[in-house]
């Protein structure tokens, strides 16, 4: 029965593969949940989600899938009459558990209270059979005639909280396209990794020490080698002020992710869009500004570059020269980019407005026309992406 | 189901899913991935289950040189090396130069053990992918001395990552996973009354209440977890702070007592107290 609930997470977009189905199975059947479909529920979501991003995801299939599931099996208890019930009860229980009920006032009563306390629950809301046992391959057992069962009607309030866990989506906040944390950006930042070795040879090379060492018939011949670091460079170029103002906090965490993980990083700032000069220093920016032209002197064409703003303007502050709003640019913005992405070929913009709302600015268009289209949401979806193109 | 099963135990609260998920990987010996925010016992949690199902515990801690081959052994060359200048018979038999590792002392131990790798999120990227076939299969082979070590009894292996680099997809697809989530602030009375059982309520419930308010300040870079609650109630304790002292609502002490427990950033503290300050202005103004 799992089996298309296995295509419905992998058409939900889960990696789900069959190894991990087949050990969700393998636990089923070896006992470790048979409780309830809350057990259920857990043991499903360890076996088939591996990454916190994904729980959300999985909590919404298994409430789409289970849904269904569940009502079929209100249906199915709904029209097994008592006595049968009753005498499937008295079969399998022990003297030892007869009498225990017998204390519980009786048979009889307790058949009444389940009973009263099913009714109670399909009145207040659907599908509320919650008492069933797990993929329900014994309703009896889950339906309170046996010590366990009656120990599950005692809980009630215990599982009636505990009832569609999956439903209240605690997980959501963790959905790959909200969160954009520090440590996020920098797991999508790794993807541009290049290890090499240069610099001062500080550390010893024990292989190649031994190989010398046996060469040099036995005299000990130490060997040292550079230590190995992230060799990727890049230029990173970032939007202030202006209408970047509501995208600190995220630009914030893209920097200092970018600082710590490339040894070769370069920054510089710019308003709206790039004109002759740049700046490092946004409190001296009209007095310590640094020529675009000094930049692509000085910065080989290995560096990667990197532009993040939003993008939005007057489309006149890319196309005509004197177009930008803080002095007069003898040459459009348009052409200063297209120098830059000459000198580097590898680059991208990043967009921290979200990707619904680029249609309806002409500028972020036009930009995007002019970067061949490499430009990206400023999420871990699309910082992903654009780290790809990087390569 | 068989008589070791996880319950949590009297040092630590552990919530249904979670057992759950323990209970899976204890059962189908294989390894459990832990993860979820800094400060939510996940190495904890390795300790607890060895100590609740009575097994020996082997822990390997990750840092950004561990390499895989370490867990397992290393050939110690250097040693060799020297003993060979000096003359040394055990230079003649390699097999005294293989130390072995954590994961090779968990394979060969007399009962099942509990092997813990912690934040292997901090190695290398190819880490996690060299370890596959140790992972599913419990067993290596040492090319030295031409030894196929096998484990005994295969360990209940507990792995924690703080989601530092992403683990490839064919290490995942070997563990079962679990996400400790923040805990509430029922199960959260759980833990503290696990580790403080002589608390006064009332300081607690107001502990709590602040806890959770600093939690909800807007834009703090690492919020408490609680690990960082459990040092702030030990310091509430020692210097004995009466639990009036902690109401929030008091605008003239609007800021707990002893907070640089709660909170560990510099720019934090300062946004937080910030907060404080304008909620205060605000709160006078209105009177």
């Amino acid at each position: 029965m799992l089996i298309p609930f296995f295509y419905l997470l992998r058409d939900g977009g889960m990696k789900t593969s069959i190894t991990e189905m087949l050990t969700l199975l393998e636990a089923m059947k070896r006992g470790v949940a048979q409780q309830n479909v809350d057990d259920f529920y857990y043991l499903a979501r360890a076996c088939l989600v591996k990454d916190e991003s994904q729980l959300d995801r999985f909590d919404r299939i298994f409430a789409v899938y289970f849904k269904g599931v569940e009502d079929s099996f209100g249906d199915l208890m709904d029209d097994i009459p008592d006595e049968w019930l009753r005498r499937q009860a008295e079969l399998t229980l022990s003297e030892e558990e007869r009498a225990k009920i017998e204390a519980l006032g009786g048979f009889e009563e307790l058949m009444k209270a389940l009973q009263e306390r099913l009714d109670e629950q399909n009145e207040r809301h659907e599908g509320g059979n919650k008492w069933i046992g797990t993929a329900g391959t014994s309703p009896f057992g889950a339906f309170g005639y046996n010590p366990e069962g009656v120990r599950i009607g005692q809980n009630g309030s215990r599982n009636r909280s505990a009832v569609k866990v999956w439903d209240r989506r605690e997980y959501r906040n963790l959905d790959d396209s909200v969160e954009l944390g520090t440590r996020n950006i920098k797991v999508a930042l790794r993807r541009l990794r290049k290890f090499a070795r240069e610099g001062a040879a500080d550390q010893l090379d024990l292989e190649d020490t031994i190989d010398k060492t046996a060469r040099n018939a036995g005299l000990l011949d130490i060997r040292m080698v550079p230590e190995r670091h992230n060799a990727v460079k890049v230029l990173l170029c970032l939007d202030i002020g202006g209408s970047m103002d509501d995208h600190v906090r995220v630009c914030e965490e893209l920097f200092s992710a970018s600082r710590s993980e490339f040894k070769h990083l370069e920054y510089f700032y710019f308003h709206n869009f790039i004109y002759e000069s740049l700046w490092k220093d946004n409190r001296r920016r009209h007095a310590e500004k640094i020529s675009t032209l000094d930049i692509t002197h000085k910065y080989g064409a290995d560096y990667k570059l990197v532009f993040v703003g939003d993008a939005t303007m007057s489309p006149y502050e890319i196309v005509y020269a004197g177009g930008s709003v803080e002095h007069w640019n003898e040459e459009p913005g348009a052409v200063w980019i297209k120098r830059l992405l000459n000198t580097y070929p590898k680059a991208i913009w990043l967009n921290p407005e979200p990707r619904n709302r680029w249609e309806y600015t002409p500028s972020v268009r036009l930009t995007r026309e002019i970067m061949g289209d490499r430009m990206y949401p400023l999420t871990i979806a699309g910082l992903d992406a654009g780290i790809r193109a990087l390569h | 189901m068989t008589a070791s099963k996880f319950t949590g135990t009297s040092t630590y609260v552990a919530t249904e899913d979670l057992m759950i998920a323990v209970n899976a990987a204890v059962t189908l010996e294989r390894p459990i991935l832990i993860k979820g925010e800094p400060g939510t016992g996940k190495t904890q949690l390795a300790i607890e289950v060895a100590n609740s199902l009575g097994k020996p515990l082997y822990e390997w801690h990750i840092k950004s040189t561990t390499k895989a081959q370490q867990g397992l052994y290393e050939y110690d060359a250097v040693a060799r090396l020297r003993d060979s200048q000096l003359g040394d018979d055990r230079v003649h038999d390699i097999a005294n130069y293989i130390v072995r590792g954590k994961i090779w002392e968990a394979f060969e131990a007399d009962e099942q053990p509990v092997l813990l790798i912690d934040e292997v999120d901090k190695a290398d990227i190819e880490f996690p992918n060299d370890l596959l076939r140790e992972l599913d299969r419990m067993e290596f082979y040492v090319y030295e001395t031409k030894r196929l070590i096998k484990a005994v009894h295969r360990p209940i292996i507990v792995i924690t990552s703080n989601n530092e680099k992403e683990l490839p997809d064919a290490f995942l697809r070997r563990c079962f996973f679990h996400y400790i989530k923040f805990p509430e602030k029922e199960t959260m009375q759980q833990i503290v009354d696990v580790h403080f059982p002589n608390l006064k309520k009332d300081l607690l419930s107001e502990a709590l209440n602040a806890f959770y308010k600093v939690r909800e300040v807007p834009g703090l870079k690492k919020k408490p977890s609680t690990s960082e609650l459990l040092d702030w109630i030990k310091l509430l304790l020692a210097e004995d702070i009466p639990p009036e002292a902690l109401r929030m609502e008091d605008t003239r002490k609007a800021i707990p007592p002893l907070y640089g427990a709660l909170l560990k950033n510099e720019q934090d503290v300062h946004l937080f107290e910030q907060l404080v300050f304008l909620d205060r202005r605000a709160n006078s103004r209105s009177q």
